[in-house]
């Protein structure tokens, strides 16, 4: 066989063709970058020469002013303060840099760090290019520099705006805080304004769901550079759009008291309007001073707050799912009354057998309940009673209760990072661990225990449902801008009247009626009684051994292994208009703290009633035809 | 019929015998231009060797070393080393889009070791390797059958894809006009490329749909760069200044106010080209176009006189590749096509850019050298 043949031949032929053809193309394109180089040198050279010296007109790129958050009553959460810095341009300073940083470090503090900082800066930058020596100064620092100012050479005072909290760590998990744009931030946002040297941008809670809204747009200052691009001045200002301001629907009032109420107890709290679920209160505490992060937090206070085993940084009432406790069982009371469970009588004898297990009730020591009907087995929180309700109602029943009733689900509460807590069904556990449901997990679910997990959120959502009837879903912004957040109108939910009066009465006798869990802390005021459900939620298991060697108190243990302790109420307890739930974690070294500090609040809330006062935005979209100008100030 | 057996396809030549067939002319004219690179990137940083300049001399020489490296290896080789080579840039690829360091929002690096590997910047060359390498077993019959354009079709589309997805649109670009430009050397038939191109005017609109909003928003900044003045705009419009402004004779070496004052975006990679022109003005611009244009010359010279079709396809491949690189940068710092992100090659500060220009003229240099060899249309290329 031939090594080369005629079809070698033709196919050389057909390249060589081909390849002039293309020389061709590219010839052609060559001119046409000649010819547009032409154009733009030679025949509009001039225009452009002009152009290059107009461009001694530098733009510079400025931040708006950042949306305010303000309560209901128009409180101002979050604002912008006047940011007192201090500046220094390298190439006036007459002694030098070194000398100049000595003298001001006569005047105001400069840590070793900050002057690295300083020189580092200086370093990067051209010598006219004003660094910021120091910032967030005080008044009367700022007076002094100012006062010195004959002898400073090449310093500068200059008044920024910054990020301010005024109430600080109150209000910490709901508004977040702002810092500086990290590298992750710009991945999905190509705002000019990120790049801006010292730009904020919300990290957590509102500031970072609303960021966008809250951040504005860019401003323009038209500046003349010479021809070394020093500026000589400005020649146009446009300072951008400002961000929006927000109305949430919290009671900054209501807010402090819970916060303080709570302290430095690792607990959450919320706090609604039990009619639509406008939260007043919203608290987890311990939190942090969020003005920490926009001045810039140093690594020690950033390692105490990682390293806190109270969890400062966590929203416990948005992010911590909790065991419910017996406060489930106002859910499973309610799907038991609609499953012809209205009228059931329980005896309890302190245990229950299923198979070869035996189950618990809190009674267990006194030779447990006795007979125990429905709105009784609330009012004592009593385990056998809602042990027999969980075995005739089977596990997806009680989920499909739980979750009409807000559990297990998020909620949509405008913040970042809700986690959506757990119902357990057959079909999940199969799915999660591969083997089938077992009915005594039945048993433990129906007290809110074993795989159950729930939000605090959640647990005040059931706490207005349970009050109202209807499927409340709690929400935090009310008025974005000039912008109504649509609300729609809370549905009824998938239980009878009868049903809801029976859950009802129970709560109000676990209260207010001897015997009660809560009798203890109940609220005396005529009118504005609570009603309620206690709840603890084991952290451990209880072995037989230690059941049968008696229990240690709550007390002796360590505070990592007590139990979280539960308590979701609504008030006045005939009528109900705030809803409230609480979980302080491990919190059951002493008798029900958290009902005492839910009466403390729903006492206050009530006897300040914000939902009486005029809020600063309009309740009703109707309103927002009339002429309306938000109320500034407390 | 047999052809006449040529002494040199017979037997190898020894290494004093490939040096001597170097092109130097082509060499000098490359150290020329990177030459004129290094001076732009010195002017630039504001007459300083620092950051620029100095890296982009040393990659150059590592980059020179790599040229006269390649073109010392056998022809034979290449062709034989192309399937591997091309299977390799795809596995890269692949995995920077599983595992990709994220730069700029866009997946383009690999780490190997010490070295960060844009997979795309390979994948160009090795795609020209293996397109040359199977077209060089068609006969001008074979490359237009449906089923047999299959396989090249495949070759260019599947890379181009996963370079579009990470994304960069602009490689994607180079990618697929490489290949089409070698289907269309080997003889494809016009009664396929006259359809092909109805089909794509067509299909514009759509490929609009598909465009990400970046892309879409360079688009529409090219038409209208009033439009953003701060951001994209801002750079089409500063470029055209830096270029206009420097009107014949440019305003000297190390005068460009343009780039100076730091109203040149990226004025170090992409837009350098406009310093160029700012400083150089029009003759300066003209002439590295046309010390371009002599370098392209010359690959078509290269190409025209191989004796295998392995070699004038990979020839001509290179080089209009480097071609393509040239159009763009040149047509986009010009105003006349969106803003892709494509370095001018030898100019630009890029390491791996670099190293994968110079390592493609040392593939050209092979074909050069090894240009008597003569190969087989059946033949896999083992020497």
């Amino acid at each position: 066989m031939p090594l080369f043949d005629r079809k070698d031949k033709s196919r050389y032929a057909t390249f060589s063709r081909r390849t002039l053809m293309m020389g061709g193309a590219v010839s052609a394109v060559m001119l046409t970058l000649g010819g547009r180089l032409y154009q733009l040198q030679i025949l509009e050279g001039d225009e452009y020469e002009a152009k290059a010296e107009d461009n001694r007109i530098n733009q510079r790129l400025l931040a708006p002013l950042r949306g305010r958050i303000l309560d209901r009553f128009g409180v101002e959460l979050a604002n912008n303060r006047r940011n007192y810095r201090v500046l220094l341009i390298p190439e006036q300073a007459a002694q030098g840099v070194d000398q100049a940083l000595d003298t001001i470090g006569r005047v105001i503090l400069l840590t070793d760090r900050d002057r690295q900082r300083i020189l580092h800066d200086i370093a990067q930058n051209k010598k006219f290019v004003p660094v910021t020596i120091a910032e967030n100064l005080s008044w009367d620092e700022f007076a002094r520099v100012n006062l010195h100012l004959p002898y400073l050479s090449g310093i500068q005072p200059d008044v920024g705006e910054t990020r301010d909290y005024p109430y600080s760590t109150a209000l910490s998990h709901i508004l977040g805080y702002v810092a500086a744009v990290s590298p992750d931030d710009k991945k999905n946002d190509d705002d000019p304004l990120l790049d801006l040297p010292g730009f904020r941008i919300g990290k957590r809670g509102i500031e970072k769901q609303f960021d966008e809204q809250v951040r504005g747009t860019a401003g323009v200052s038209r500046v003349e550079v010479n021809a070394y691009g020093r500026v000589i001045r400005e020649l146009g200002h446009d300072p951008g759009t400002p961000g929006s301001d927000i109305y949430l629907t919290i009671d900054q009032q209501v807010q402090d008291f819970v916060a303080q109420r709570l302290g430095d107890q690792s607990a959450a709290c919320v706090v609604m309007d039990a009619s639509n679920g406008d939260v007043l209160a919203l608290a987890s505490t311990p939190g942090f001073d969020p003005n920490l992060f926009n001045v810039g937090i140093t690594p020690p206070q950033w390692h105490d707050l990682l390293n806190n085993d109270h969890h400062p940084l966590m929203n416990k009432a948005i992010t911590g799912a909790y065991p419910p406790g017996s406060t489930f069982k106002t859910a499973m009371a309610l799907a038991a009354a609609d499953n012809g469970m209205a009228d059931l009588t329980v005896n309890c004898t302190g245990s229950m057998r299923l198979g070869d297990h035996t189950f618990y009730c809190d009674a267990w020591r006194i030779g447990g309940h006795g007979h125990v009907n429905l709105p009784r087995g609330i009012q004592v929180s009593c385990d056998v009673f809602f042990y027999e309700v969980a075995r005739r109602l089977g596990i997806d029943k009680m989920a499909e209760a739980a979750n009409a009733m807000g559990l297990g689900l998020p909620t949509g509460i405008e913040l970042p990072g809700e986690v959506g807590g757990l119902i357990p069904t057959r079909a999940w556990k199969m799915k999660r661990f591969g083997v089938p449901w077992q009915p005594g997990e039945t048993l433990v679910s129906g007290i809110g225990q074993g795989y159950v997990l729930t939000t605090p959120i959640q647990l005040c959502t059931l706490a207005a449902r349970l009050a109202t009837g209807k499927a409340v879903v709690p929400r935090l912004t009310h008025q974005i801008g000039s912008t109504l957040e649509p609300r729609r109108p809370p549905t009824p939910l998938p239980f009878s009247e009868q049903a809801f009066s029976l859950v009802r009465q129970g709560m109000t006798m676990a209260v207010n009626a001897p015997g009660g869990t809560a009798y203890g802390w109940r609220i005396n005021q005529p009118g504005l009684e609570m009603a309620g459900k206690t709840g603890t939620a084991q952290v451990r298991r209880i072995t037989k051994e230690e059941r049968a060697s008696g229990l240690k108190p709550q007390s002796e243990m360590p505070w990592k292994d007590r139990e979280h302790a539960l308590f979701i109420s609504f008030a006045p307890a005939d009528n109900p208009r705030y809803a409230l739930a609480i979980v302080i974690e491990h919190g059951g070294a002493r008798n029900e703290p958290q009902v005492e500090f839910a009466r403390d609040i729903m006492l206050f809330t009530q006897q300040r009633d914000p939902l009486k006062m005029r809020a600063a935005y309009p309740l009703r979209a109707a309103e927002t035809t009339t002429s309306f100008q938000p109320k500034v100030g407390g | 019929m047999s052809s006449r057996p040529y002494a040199a396809a017979r037997r190898t030549l020894s290494l004093s015998e490939r040096l001597l067939e170097v092109n130097w002319g082509l060499v000098l004219l490359i150290t020329i231009i990177a030459c004129i690179g290094f001076a732009m990137l010195y002017s630039v940083a504001g007459a300083s060797l620092h950051p620029w300049a100095l890296p982009q001399i040393i990659r150059f020489l590592i980059g020179l070393a790599i040229l006269v490296g390649v073109a010392m290896v056998d022809i034979r080789f290449w062709m034989a080393a192309a399937y591997p080579a091309y299977a390799f840039s795809l596995l890269l690829l692949v995995a920077v889009e599983v595992a990709g360091h994220v730069g700029l929002g866009a997946q383009r690096w690999i780490e190997l070791g010490p070295l960060e590997i844009q997979p795309s910047e390979l994948m160009k060359i090795s795609l020209v390797l293996a397109l040359a390498r199977y077209l060089h077993t068609q006969s001008v019959e074979d490359v237009s059958r449906p089923l047999k354009l299959l396989i090249p079709l495949a070759m260019i589309g599947v890379p181009a894809a996963f370079v579009l997805l990470q994304p960069n649109l602009g490689t994607a670009t180079i990618i697929v006009a490489d290949g089409l430009s070698l289907l269309f050397l080997a003889g494809l038939s016009w009664w396929w490329i006259l359809p092909a191109i109805t089909g794509v005017v067509a299909a514009v609109p759509v490929a609009w749909h598909f465009l990400h909003d970046y892309q879409k928003r360079r688009v529409m900044t090219f038409l209208n760069p009033a439009s953003d003045s701060l951001g994209a705009g801002w750079n089409i419009s500063q470029a055209e200044i830096a270029i206009g402004s420097g009107g014949a004779t440019g305003k000297g070496f190390l005068q460009g106010t343009q780039s100076q004052l730091n109203f040149l975006p990226e004025k170090h990679s992409d837009f350098i080209y406009t310093s160029v022109g700012e400083e150089f003005g029009f003759f300066g611009s003209v002439m590295l176009l046309a010390l371009f244009s002599i370098v392209i010359a010359y690959g078509v010279r290269i190409a025209m006189s191989s004796r295998s079709q392995f070699g004038r396809l990979l020839a001509m491949g290179l080089t209009l590749n480097f071609f393509f690189y040239i159009m763009i940068n040149a047509a986009m710092v010009m105003g006349l096509i969106p803003v892709v992100g494509i370095p001018m090659p030898l100019i630009s500060y890029g390491g791996t850019a670099m190293l994968v220009v110079m390592f493609g003229f040392g593939l050209l240099m092979s074909v050069h050298v090894h240009r008597q060899v003569e190969i087989p249309r059946g033949s896999a290329g083992i020497i």
